[in-house]
Formats: structure tokens, sequence, C-alpha cells
């Protein structure tokens, strides 16, 4: 973990882009210089969709790769969680209709409720990972003074900590728990749904576990590998189709 | 103003295995029949085909085959004490939204439920006395016994190619089958499936502990297989994507590749589909159905197809929505405990075990639907004796794998972080080296868990939602204790590198994760039009020529999976339609 982030102390993408953005005379060098610095994300050619945000502002894009990179840090079993592809298929997922609510039913009226009763938000995904991006940075100002993707390892883990078991709270009443669950449902959606969604990049995370993904007639299987390894063979959709 | 269509013979709401078995069946009796199921048509050779039906994302999670809850969905709560809100996503049970409905997505666990469910009062009441039974407890015989319903146990499950082992055969206990079980006729139509390490070795541990497994019945064919009225089946692949999946080996029992394709290729059947039934109508006796009123969801066009008949075969939660949208039927009061639509909602329960065997290699991913061993020996085996325990009912104990795809299963000891390196290596680990004991139970009714009509929420047609209430009781809760203690002893003689053990809940019902889409009664059948909706043969006691077919007509639920009765009881009303009904059209049974 310890050399995991030092973003902090350098000029990140996010201070590129702006000033790339504000002052149009580096603008022509943006597009090469894009992923040089530290931290960006690495985009193997011609595997997976093309680089870029669809739904994630500048300052949303940076608290989700930061989150994403701590929660999977790179190490034996896997490459980190913005190599893995998981800032982009978050992204995708709360473009697409999933994170536009399309299945929610959004009729109020709208009351907390019991936790029994489920989601209850007037808010569609995309919408509550939003304000709970704002809502966390908020708190990161307040207790740090620097937003979360600009806090060291420690300071994440801290913040990561204070979200799950929901000792920190929301100023703005958001609930942190509804904002937790989700964020933790689509890193783990990340990381082993099929890589045509943009994540599981390389079917890295099938392959931390040895799940061979889409190939899946084992009627023989079944027999000559119990209780044995099946010999890798990792194949999402893409491959098939 | 809606179109009136000409009228038919039949109409039927919604196909999956009851409509579709019902649509063939009259179909082929000469009747003209019309479908209307809400969903779209799916075939299997292109929607439920390689490599696009291997996506866990899309079906597990984004619930690709189940119905929308922006335009229909519950409001919920667990008490009359509380204001129901709505059920805003799929959470803890998935109804189906295609042809074929929930029968495209389920496992194909196929139970017979026995006189100790049909009889239960009675049967409590002799053994234990009336005493026994708690006061809220609204439990009562189904009136309709085990021995009128077997030969269409038996007739479904040769439809629907079930492989399993008879454990009674006539009377005479069958070594390697389920002791408990009542006397069936013949075996099952095909061997049991190939069973997996992790089911024999909590086989083994029962029998050490003195139980009797045996294979879980599951209509995922076991080899390759033509049923009865000439439909192929494959051989199950075990796959590993079954649960919320529709079969790509055409080895799973589903009725769109059986009694669907069968009724469709008569002139006399039609299928309409997106069409959603907004009402069935009555005529101004009250005492007939005169049709029902739906939408094209395709353009917003209102519809009446007025039948002679009209049969409701959607999912049970939708079935008793339509009775009480329609006002057929006296709707239930729980406090007066009087009328009937609405009575006696049950679900079920359960405990589970995760346990950790270093070294061990399950492959989780290689399993069928019914890749489980089971045992009834507190379940169906009467001679249990619930009175030290105080409860009624009881739970099947299964160990093995069922869909164990690693979005959703990920087994890891408790206490591991959530995620970081730590997290990363216990989830590598353990993934392939830790199996499953759970328990499966039932929910015996409570005059408070009840449906009615939501006072403020809407669906997407301007109609009330349906509310549910509903929580566990003290009943279900001294059977949870009891399941977690037996699971945790049979878990513990298995010598686990870890075990998270067993705990009985002790939480409200909620609404979020998914437990099971097993969700009955509502309209349940019984011997008097007092106490329930309709009689044996599911006809309205109210309305003659309406019958509502599903788990909705279950008096209660056991610990089984519902589908074993479900289209028993489908083969059953076909029947008495037929021999009983068209020739003498009026109530089969006087009230």
């Amino acid at each position: 973990m310890q050399n995991e982030e030092k973003k902090d102390e350098g000029f990140g993408r996010r201070d590129f882009l702006k000033s790339a953005v504000a002052g149009g005379a580096v603008a022509a060098a943006a597009t090469a210089a894009v992923t040089v610095p530290q931290g960006a994300q690495a985009q193997p050619a011609g595997n997976g969709p093309a680089p870029g945000y669809a739904f994630l502002n500048l300052d949303e894009a940076a608290f989700v790769e930061a989150l994403v990179d701590h929660m999977v840090p790179a190490d034996q079993l896997s490459p980190k969680g913005t190599d893995m592809g998981l800032a982009i298929f978050i992204d995708r997922a709360l473009a697409g209709g999933w994170g536009k609510g399309d299945r929610l039913y959004m009729q109020g009226p709208w009351k907390p409720g019991v936790p029994s009763q489920g989601y209850q938000l007037p808010l569609t995904p995309a919408e509550l990972y939003r304000a709970g991006i704002a809502a966390t940075n908020a708190h990161c100002m307040k207790t740090y003074s620097k937003s979360f993707d600009r806090l060291d390892a420690t300071q994440r883990q801290e913040v990561l900590l204070g979200l799950s078991s929901a000792k920190i709270t929301f100023a703005d009443g958001l609930p942190v728990r509804v904002f937790w669950s989700t964020v933790y449902q689509t890193v783990i959606e990340g990381m082993f749904s099929d890589p045509i969604y943009g994540g599981n990049r390389d079917k890295a995370g099938w392959k931390m576990i040895g799940f061979p993904g889409v190939i899946a007639n084992h009627a023989q299987n079944i027999i000559k590998y119990r209780d044995k390894k099946l010999p890798p063979n990792f194949v999402g959709i893409a491959d098939m189709s | 103003m809606a179109k009136v269509l000409k009228e038919v013979d039949v109409v039927i709401v919604g196909l999956g295995w009851t409509g579709g078995i019902l649509a063939k069946e009259l179909s082929e009796a000469g009747l003209q029949v019309v479908a209307l199921e809400r969903g779209a048509m799916r075939e299997a050779a292109k929607d439920y085909a390689l490599p696009g039906i291997r996506d866990e994302l899309r079906y597990v999670h984004r619930h690709d085959l189940m119905m929308n809850t922006a335009r229909d969905t519950l409001t919920i709560r667990n008490n009359p004490s509380q204001e129901a809100l709505p059920m805003r996503r799929l959470g803890s049970f998935l109804p189906g939204d295609v042809v074929g409905g929930s029968a495209v997505h389920w496992s194909g666990h196929t139970w017979r439920w026995t006189d100790m469910e049909f009889k239960a009062r009675t049967l409590y009441e002799e053994r234990y006395g009336k005493k026994y039974i708690p006061q809220d407890m609204s439990l009562q015989d189904w009136g309709i016994t085990y021995a009128e319903l077997e030969p269409y146990y038996d007739k479904f499950e040769r439809t629907a190619a079930v492989s399993g082992k008879a454990g009674n055969l006539q009377g005479r206990i069958q070594p390697g089958g389920n002791p408990f079980e009542a006397p069936r006729s013949r075996d099952y139509p095909l061997p049991p499936l190939t069973s997996i390490l992790a089911s024999e070795l909590f086989a083994d541990a029962a029998r050490n502990n003195g139980y009797h497994p045996f294979p879980r019945p599951s209509a995922n064919a076991s080899h390759a297989y033509t049923n009865p009225d000439g439909s192929k089946f494959g051989q199950c692949q075990y796959c590993g994507y079954c649960q919320r999946f529709g079969c790509e080996a055409n080895a799973k029992g589903s009725p769109h590749m059986t009694v669907i394709p069968i009724a469709m290729a008569k002139p006399n059947f039609e299928l309409r589909t997106n069409a959603w039934v907004t009402r069935v109508i009555k005529d101004s006796s009250g005492k007939r159905v005169t049709g029902v009123a739906y939408t094209n969801i395709l353009n917003g066009e209102e519809f009446e197809q007025p039948a002679n008949m009209v049969l409701l075969t959607a999912y049970a939660i939708n079935n008793v929505h339509l009775m009480l949208l329609s006002g057929i039927g006296k709707p239930y009061d729980p406090v007066s405990q009087t009328g009937v639509i609405g009575k006696n909602y049950c679900y079920q329960t359960g405990a589970g075990a995760t346990l950790f065997f270093e070294g061990r290699n399950f492959n989780p991913f290689m399993s069928s639907g019914g890749s489980n061993i089971s045992m009834d020996d507190f379940n169906t085996n009467w001679d249990f004796d619930r009175a030290p325990h105080g409860f009624i009912g009881g739970y099947t104990i299964g160990g093995g794998f069922n869909t164990a795809l690693p979005i959703g299963h990920r087994p890891v000891p408790r206490g591991t972080p959530q995620w970081g390196t730590a997290w990363k290596e216990a989830t590598s680990k353990w993934y392939q080296t830790a199996m499953n004991i759970g328990a499966s139970g039932s929910v015996m009714p409570n005059r408070y868990n009840c449906y009615d009509l939501d006072p403020t929420y809407r669906n997407a047609f301007g109609q009330p939602l349906m509310r549910m209430t509903f929580d566990y009781k003290d009943n279900e809760h001294k059977m949870g204790r009891h399941a977690a203690e037996r699971i945790n002893a049979i878990a513990k003689s298995m010598n686990p590198t870890h075990l998270n053990e067993a705990s009985a809940r002790t939480e409200p019902w909620t609404v979020v994760p998914y437990q099971s889409t097993h969700n009955t009664g509502g309209t349940i059948m019984g011997s008097n039009p007092r106490e329930s909706a309709v009689n044996k043969y599911l006809q309205s006691w109210d309305c003659h020529n309406l019958f509502v077919v599903g788990a909705n007509v279950f008096a209660h639920n056991c610990s089984y999976n519902p589908t074993g009765p479900v289209g028993a009881l489908a083969y059953w009303t076909a029947d008495a339609i037929k021999k009983k009904y068209l020739k003498t059209p009026g109530p089969l049974v006087s009230a």
C-alpha cells in the first residue's frame, strides 16, 4: 500500500486536463500527454472500450480511480483497479440504463421508510453516485483539507472504513449506507462481470479466483475434475462472438 | 374506448408453466384459446444461446428476464402499523416477465407436497391438540389429498424431465431415495444428476449423523430425453448458469420448450405477447366473468377480450392482484378475519453455513440447478416430534451448489476485510475451497400476513399497487433456531478448516437481498367459500367460469419449492375442466 498513491504530491491528470481546457495554448498538447501523468488509466490498445468517461466529470473520475485503486491494489493476485477497467466499468454502468434507473419504480410520495423496505431514495444510481462522491469529498475536505483522491493510503483507508461502517454521516442527509452499498456493488460487478462491460480487463478478476467464464459445458469435467483444479482457460463473451 | 374483440372459449392470463399446461390441454381438447402474456417472446435458439446467455451481470444482477418494477411493483411492510412503501427494485423475489414466465429462469427443483401439508390442521390437531396451533396462525386444510394429486405429479415430472431417485414406490422404501416421501406410483423419468463433491461430503456427514440424505429431484435432464408429448431435451451440461438463466442445452424443463410450442402449433390457439391484463370483467349478476380487459404495451391500445372461461395463470402475486383489482371475491380483512382475497400470504425462511476446506477443489462453477443432496428428517418425517421445539412445519437441509457465479458467490471466512490485498487473498483462496449447507424452511400462515390494494401508490396503468404485509412470526423463529443448530452440528462433524456458522434469523423480513421466489397464498384453496377463494379444482367460489391457478392457492408454504404442486394442480385443473366443467358448466363443488 505504501507506494500505491503519490498523486497528492504531483501534478495529476485532473490538474492537467483542467489547465488544458482553461489555457488554449497547451490544449494542443493535451491529447498526447493525457496518458503520461502518474495514476492515469492505462488502456491497452485495441482491447476494451475506448478510453474516456461518459458520465463521470473530472473530479468524480479522480474519486473513482482513487477508490478502485485503493480497494483493489496491484499485487501478485491482480493489477490495480484502474488497470482492471473498474473505473471505466463504473462510468459505463452509471451512464447506461441501470445508472439512469431504467427499472426503478420512481413515483412518489418519497419516504425514508425502514431498512426492511429497501431502496427508497428519489435518486437514480447515477444521481446517488454523484451526490455520494460530493458528500464524501466534502467530508474529506473538512477532515483532511483534501479531496479523497489526494489522500494518502492510510487516510483513504480511514474514509472507506468510515463509509462502510456508517461512522461517517453526510451533512446533506444522503444515507451513507445506501451510497456505500452501491459503490461496493459496482466495484464487485466491475471485477467479476464479463469483460464486455469494460471491467475485469483481461479476465483478471476471473483469473484471480479461477472462474473459467463462459465455456461451461462440464458434463464430462464434473467427473474428470472432481476435487481437482480445472486447467486454466478463461473465455469471455467477446472471445466467442 | 377499449376495442371489443370476438369472443373465444378460453382466455389465459400469463403464459408460464400453468398457463402453458392449460393452453396445451385445452387447445388439444378443441377449445378456442387465446393466451395473453405481458412479456415478450424469447426464443431459446436465439435468446438463450451461447455466448450471450452466459452473462451473470445481465441476467442475475440486472434482471433481464424478470418483471420491470418501473411498470408495476408492490408496496411492502412488515406489519399493519407501518406505512407500506414501494419495492422500488427487485430483491427478495424475482417473478419472470417473458413467454415461459419464471419457469424460464427457475432451477428445476420439483417436489411432491404431501398430506402433511394438505391436511396440516387436521394432522397437528390430532397429534398435538387444538391448543398447539397458535391463535393467530390461520392454518387450514387445503381440501385436496395427495392420492388425488399423485397421477398429476407423475404427469408433470414426465413433462418437465425430472431427474431423481424414488424413495417410496407404492409403499416400499427404496434405498438411496427419500424414505420420508409419500408413495409414488413409479420412479422419476430420469435417474439422478451426477453428484458433486460438496454434495457427497454433506451426504456422508448427514448419514454419519443418522440422517437420510438423497439426491434432490430436479427438472434438469440427467441424459437426453424425449417427454411423453415428444418434446426433446438435451443432457444437462452442469454449466453453472441455471438459476436466473434460460437453458442453452434445452435440458431444464421449461414451458417455452415443452407445452407452449405444442399449443402454438394448434390452429385454435393464439398467443398475444406484450398484452397487459388490467382486470377481469364480471357480468351484472357477479356470478360469471365475461372476459378480460388488456392493454397492448407496444402502443397503449386497450382491448376487451370476451371469453366463456377465464384462467388466471400469471405469477402468484399477480393472480391475487388481478382478483383484487377486479373486485371478485370478498377482500380479506385481518382485523375481523373475514373475507378471503389476500388471505394467508406466506413466504419461506432459512439458515445457512459456509464450510471452508483448505486444499479442496469444489469447482462451484460446475453444477446443475439441482446439484444438491437433501435430507427430510426435519421436514416430511412425521415421526420427528415438533412438540419439544414448539413449532409447526419443517425444513429441508441440503448441501451443494446452484449457480455459484462470482459476482454473487465469493465465500470468505467471517471477519475478512471487505477490500484490499487481504480481501483479494481470501477471495482467491476460498472461492474454490468453500461449500454451503443450507436449510429451506416453511412459513405458516398468520392472520396479519396478507395482501390488499395499496391506498397511495399506482402502477403504470394507473391502478393501485398490491400491498404486501409480511413478517416472520415466533413459529418461524423457533424453527430457524432448530435448523441452525442441526446445520452447525453436521458442519462441525465435517471438520472444516473454518466454519461460518448458521444462525437463526431474528431480523424482520426485508425486501433485500434475494431470498426466494416462492410467494404463496392470497387466493387459497379450501373446502368452503367462507375460508377460501377457490375450491379444490381452483375454481372461484364466486364466479364458476374463472379458475385461478398457481402457488396463490396454497393455504400455507412448506419448505419445498412450489413448482411440483403448481404443475400438478395445473394438470388437475385441466382435467377437471375437460371432464367435468365442459359437460355441465357451473360450480364443481357445491358451496
